[in-house]
């Protein structure tokens, strides 16, 4: 579903530019969950920001397919409603703005687009309380603004509620594990191993094995100045973590 | 009377008149409505305002009022300390009285020019008894001249008083004559004198002792000629123990050239009344990729709490007009009154505000708060200008100031000015301000989501001024928000 051939991007612009991706490839297909390691500032972040679509990001080379269809000149918003979802490292604050509200939008752009019928209030708190508990998620999680004031773990969750709503097809998560103390982590990968299934595609950008052993990848990657250095099964990623990155990036 | 400066402005019927912008932008409000016009030729003496005196068969104190002002008027200045800059204004290029053709006295709409029936209906706001809105009032000005006011009866039947105010001016001259300028006086300022002198309609609200008004009051202003200014005056009083909740909205067609609106608001509460002013004021702001033509908006607005715990709050949601130099303001002489100002001002195109408040502590007790969310997009510029006074009477007074600016886009900006005097120790003043841009990466969110760009804009600057819109009228803060979303729209690169 997802085919990522030859990626070079970079950031930047004119007399600053930092090339950032250097021939990427990667392939996902329906119900595969792939991993991504890598060292701080292998290029991780950025490889899931350039699926997602954002406009920080200049590609230079290759393309990203996403179910046959070049995405790379769609905007963000249109990738998302194709069925692309990004789970940020560090969700931003939108003061005023309504958690629930916001849900409801999100999910009835998605009906929108897939010409179903847009969801009123009260039909949507219905399906928003089910996955709110599903999380173990407050009520009072709909009365806040986006991330506002959010703990760390609650802004990881508030984003695994996000993709439960949504219901991606594919779903690339962007270092969900990290700042979660257990309990937290193993509610995150509850959520993930949901939406794990025969039609989805998962990525997971993490820096430890620890996320893996609730969630088992079916390939994992190691990620290097921008290039997959590595490729191969879950028993990669406990090499890793015994080994660190040394042995594979020289 | 004068018929020498008296003359008959009928070009303006069939055609469109030269200078109309057409097509082009979303400023859905922009068209001409072809009627008959009398006016009296441009510029301003003397003779002109005995003519509009004579014309509108004043009482004698009215037409003292006005020469008063006009004298006053010769003898001051433009104020030049806003944060606005527009080439000089000829005051004597302007008409200062047009209406459209009508018989002397109206007994009913169905001696309204159709037409001016049609120009309300397409702005949403229809005035015949069928299909006008049942729980708001309203009293429909078109240029100078006040055109309809709805649902009289029935306020009468309350003792409320809605009406325009040259019908006050004959009915309930007392009231007139006590109120008219006591808030505002002739020589206020510049624009005010000019108002003053000038003024041909506008609306007059009385509510009587202990009685709650039954409905909202709205007032519509349209302004459909292009060279008129348009010099409103309105007056409301609440007596004792009273309440009324008053709408105001405004529209202009798209000109090239400028169009000069100074109106005056007065409003007075005494002992434990209050009032609710809001405005959602839309005027043609200009073209918004080279700032020809748009509203100048000088406004002079004023409450008095004169009365012991009386209130007056102010809300405004400011999306239109070239320029906006405007100060809804409360002066609390009663002991324990309350003022209150929240304010959205929105700028794109080349549009210029510089709007706030002032808050005037007189008695005891008295508090103030003031909320204003200022937003600039584009190549505007926005600036909160507002003054705290407590006076050294006024002890134990509190006032409470939050001004937030949003910049969108890179090339607006945005200003603040408070100014604070505070003439006695036992008082409290806080002021709070915060300057923040829609982030890239608050968008980028918001997108990948699924939400368009568009959208996602639109939601934080509706959460951004949610305070200020929670104010308002329930169906008044749905328009604001769509009104806001709509103006928003080209704003974004």
């Amino acid at each position: 579903m997802l085919e990522v051939r030859n990626l070079n991007a970079h950031i930047g612009e004119a007399d600053s530019v930092t090339q950032i991706l250097k021939g990427i490839n990667l392939s996902v297909q329906p119900g595969e969950v792939h991993a991504i390691m890598g060292p701080n500032g292998s290029g991780k972040s950025t490889l899931s920001k350039i699926i997602a679509g954002h406009p920080d990001y200049s590609v230079t080379q290759g393309e990203i397919l996403f179910n046959g269809e070049n995405i790379l000149e769609l905007e963000a918003d249109e990738r998302s409603r194709k069925g692309i979802f990004l789970g940020f490292q560090y969700p931003v604050e939108i003061p005023g703005v309504n958690n629930a509200e916001f849900l409801r939008m999100a999910y009835n752009q998605r009906r929108k687009a897939e010409g179903l019928e847009e969801a009123d209030p009260l039909d949507f708190e219905e399906i928003l309380d089910a996955k709110m508990k599903a999380l173990d998620m407050d009520g009072r999680f709909k009365e806040r603004a986006i991330n506002e004031g959010f703990s760390g773990g609650e802004k990881k969750r508030n984003e695994i509620l996000q993709m439960a709503v949504l219901d991606p097809a594919l779903a690339i998560l962007d270092e969900t594990d990290s700042g979660l103390d257990v309990d937290a982590l193993k509610i995150v990968a509850g959520g993930i191993n949901r939406l794990r299934g025969p039609s989805k595609g998962i990525v997971l950008i993490t820096h430890y094995q620890r996320l893996l052993d609730y969630v088992q990848p079916d390939f994992v990657h190691v990620l290097s100045g921008g290039r997959i250095v590595k490729s191969g099964g879950k028993d990669l990623a406990l090499e890793v973590e015994k080994l660190g990155y040394d042995w594979l990036v020289k | 009377m004068d018929d020498a400066t008296l003359k008959n402005a009928a070009s303006q019927a069939g055609d469109t008149p030269a200078g109309v912008v057409k097509g082009g932008d979303d400023y859905k409000y922009g068209f001409t409505t072809p009627v008959e016009m009398e006016s009296f030729g441009k510029g301003l003496n003397e003779d002109v305002i005995r003519a509009i005196s004579a014309k509108k068969n004043e009482p004698l104190f009215l037409l003292e009022f006005r020469l008063k002002a006009y004298k006053k008027w010769l003898t001051m200045k433009e104020p030049n300390w806003a944060h606005v800059q527009y080439p000089a204004i000829d005051y004597q290029d302007i008409l200062y009285f047009a209406a459209p053709k009508q018989k002397p006295s109206l007994t009913g709409l169905d001696e309204v020019d159709p037409e001016i029936l049609k120009t309300f209906e397409r702005l949403g706001i229809p005035l015949d008894e069928q299909k006008r809105l049942s729980n708001v009032a309203v009293d429909a000005v078109f240029d100078s001249v006040s055109v309809a006011t709805t649902h009289k009866k029935k306020l009468m039947e309350h003792g409320v008083i809605f009406c325009s105010i040259s019908e006050a001016i004959h009915e309930y001259p007392e009231l007139i004559e006590e109120y008219l300028g006591s808030v505002v006086p002739v020589g206020d300022n510049f624009y005010a004198a000019l108002n003053s002198a000038v003024f041909t309609d506008g609306s007059f609200v009385y509510i009587p002792p202990g009685t709650k008004c039954p409905m909202e009051l709205s007032t519509y202003f349209r302004i459909n000629t292009e060279e008129s200014g348009q010099f409103e005056r309105t007056l409301i009083v609440c007596a004792e123990g009273s309440y009324v909740s008053y709408l105001e909205g405004c529209t202009a067609p798209k000109f090239d050239t400028n169009q000069l609106h100074a109106a005056v608001v007065e409003l007075v509460t005494l002992d434990n009344a209050e009032i609710k002013y809001s405005t959602v004021q839309n005027w043609y702001s200009g073209d918004p990729k080279t700032g020809k033509g748009g509203i100048y908006n000088f406004v002079t607005k004023r409450g008095k709490c004169l009365g012991k715990k009386s209130k007056i709050s102010w809300t405004q949601v400011e999306t239109g007009s070239a320029i906006t130099w405007k100060y809804p303001s409360c002066i609390l002489v009663g002991d324990e009154s309350v003022g209150e100002f929240y304010s959205v001002a929105m700028t794109n195109g080349f549009m210029q505000a510089d709007t706030g408040t002032k808050m005037i502590h007189l008695g005891k007790n008295t508090k103030s708060s003031i909320i204003s969310k200022g937003i600039a997009g584009d190549n505007s510029s926005n600036a909160y200008r507002g003054l705290v006074r407590i006076g050294k009477n006024a002890t134990g007074s509190r006032n409470f100031s939050q001004c937030d600016s949003m910049l969108v886009g890179n090339r607006s900006s945005a200003h603040t000015f408070p100014y604070i005097e505070t003439g006695n120790s036992g008082s409290q003043v806080e002021h709070e301000a915060s300057t923040s841009k829609i982030s890239e990466d608050q968008l980028f969110y918001f997108q990948s989501r699924g939400i368009p760009r568009e959208e996602a804009i639109s939601m934080i600057v509706n959460g951004f001024c949610k305070d200020v819109f929670n104010q308002l009228p329930m169906e008044f803060a749905v328009e604001a928000q769509k009104l806001l979303a709509m103006k928003l729209e080209n704003s974004v690169g």
